[in-house]
């Protein structure tokens, strides 16, 4: 028997000035599970994080997170919900006026009264999972791509959440970087029993620790399965992202007016 | 004629942006006094780092009242009054209106820029999810800390302007020390103080929330926080010289 759904959208649609995002798009995460959400940029991957989140509103359709749906909450429910929940922003969004210690005990110090001594081995344990212990007490602005991305992963988990969400976690990274946070996310998943949601577009790295996953297009979710079972489909659309073609039923042009009749045309 | 209505209807429904925000702020102003530690970092952050260029400007404007007042005076015999017009120019009119406008340039620009890049790199966001209000985190200190600052600010520079026009007056132009002190002490009244000290609190209300607002709204690139950093700077000096007028109107009233 499958485990329960986290994360359950259905017949999802929702739209930014006249242009559908989603238009009917069905996507199940699983308790314990690493699911990755991929697809090319501009797809709404980010969109869909936004309305997990309760940042926005579907037009239809039905979206429910922990049996809730973030929409229709109020700020207070809505923060109890969020509190719940990890999230890993593409570029760390780490607070630059605080130094690395502080950026991963920011949540504890907002919603809990710990006392220092307690907070400090917390915080200090945080970074050691993710290998940055020493560099506890650096400034943000010192740390690299990779290393502010592993702070802010510490910062994700130091509320214990139950589901964790990355952003792009691997864009940018040198591949030394995108191997640790691919471990990470992998040791993270297993060691704290929580629900990981991956959203990226690096089809061959997320393949790796991925139970399922989902590919985006056209407002829908084109195809899911199992990393293995995603490579052996022949729908198009799946062959052309998986593979990385340039052109495909995801062209390759912008649609544009004829191109003769524009350069030879009589303006 | 249409469009000046538009401008009016725009500027009009900026006002009610601002004036929601504002609450938005009072909402949040008492739980974020919870953490006094970022307070006190505003505090230092608007007021403290302007004080050099604060009393730069005092020292100097301070100086020039006392080269002006004492010609002007000097054509009617009343030198002597140097002091006590000094003084209320000071601390009426131009220690407020000043220090506000550098306020604006110098703590305003940060406030709006600082609050910008948070949005842009994402870290307002960041908060959001973290389920930390970024109004009560972010904006509620940095606004308050602005208010507090601003009236301590202008008390400074109408100190170092005094002492400018005394270090002109007396002591260059030779108008007599005693005459120069016991005239001000006796003609300035509580109700200039008072009148300078509400001018501050309104101009530091209307500079902070200002900067704050323009940053929490700007939009996420470069350009946009440049642009909001420009919006800061041109919508303080103008509020401010507009609430002076009307500050004045009402003091001399009543």
């Amino acid at each position: 028997m499958p485990a329960e759904a986290v994360v359950e959208v259905r017949d999802l649609r929702y739209s930014i000035g006249g242009r559908a995002i989603f238009d009917g798009l069905n996507l199940t995460v699983r308790r314990g599970e690493i699911t990755a959400v991929m697809g090319p940029s501009g797809t709404g991957k980010t969109t869909l994080l936004r309305l997990m989140m309760g940042a926005i509103r579907p037009d239809s359709g039905d979206l429910t997170i922990f049996g809730e749906r973030p929409w229709r909450l109020g700020r207070a429910a809505l923060y109890a919900l969020r509190r719940r929940v990890g999230m890993l922003f593409q570029n760390g969004a780490l607070m630059s006026d605080l130094d690395v210690f502080e950026n991963v005990a920011f949540p504890l110090r907002a919603h809990t009264r710990l006392p220092e001594p307690l907070l400090r081995r917390l915080v200090l344990m945080k970074l050691q999972a993710v290998g940055l212990r020493g560099a506890a007490e650096f400034a943000t602005g010192s740390l690299s791509g990779g290393m502010a991305r592993r702070v802010a992963l510490a910062r994700a988990i130091v509320m214990d959440p139950e589901l964790l969400i990355y952003d792009e976690p691997f864009a940018g990274l040198d591949p030394i970087s995108l191997a640790v946070i691919l471990r990470l996310i992998q040791t993270l998943n297993a060691t704290l029993g929580i629900t990981s949601i991956v959203v990226t577009h690096d089809v061959e790295e997320i393949s790796q620790i991925a139970h399922s996953s989902f590919l985006l297009a056209g407002g829908k979710a084109a195809a899911h399965g199992t990393p293995a079972e995603l490579r052996a489909t022949e729908a198009p659309v799946v062959r052309q992202f998986m593979s990385g073609l340039p052109d495909g039923p995801m062209p390759f042009h912008v649609p544009a007016p004829d191109y003769r009749e524009q350069l030879l045309g009589k303006d | 004629m249409a469009r000046g209505g538009n401008v009016l209807g725009r500027g009009l429904a900026k006002a009610g942006r601002v004036a929601l925000f504002l609450g938005r702020i009072l909402g949040q102003a008492i739980p974020s006094l919870n953490h006094p530690r970022l307070l006190v970092a505003q505090i230092y952050n608007t007021g403290a780092r302007s004080l050099i260029i604060v009393m730069l400007c005092g020292l100097f404007v301070g100086m020039v009242l006392g080269l002006q007042g004492y010609d002007l005076l000097q054509r009617f015999g009343s030198e002597s009054a140097l002091g006590v017009a000094a003084a209320l120019g000071l601390v009426k009119e131009l220690g407020p209106v000043i220090t506000a406008l550098l306020f604006a340039g110098r703590a305003g620009t940060s406030l709006t820029s600082e609050i910008g890049l948070m949005r842009a790199t994402d870290q307002l966001t960041a908060m959001e999810m973290m389920a930390v209000d970024p109004v009560r985190r972010v904006v509620a200190p940095r606004f308050l800390g602005g208010i507090i600052a601003m009236p301590l600010l202008v008390a400074i520079f109408d100190v170092v302007g005094i002492y400018g026009a005394q270090l002109i007056g007396v002591g260059l132009l030779r108008v007599e020390s005693g005459s120069f002190w016991s005239q001000m002490q006796s003609a300035v009244e509580m109700r200039d103080i008072n009148e300078g000290l509400v001018k501050s609190v309104v101009f530091g209300v209307a500079c902070s929330l200002m900067a704050v607002y323009e940053g929490f709204h700007a939009e996420p690139t470069a350009e946009g926080v440049g642009l909001a950093t420009t919006r800061t700077v041109v919508i303080s000096a103008v509020l401010t010289l507009l609430f002076d007028y009307l500050l004045t109107a009402a003091f001399l009233n009543s």
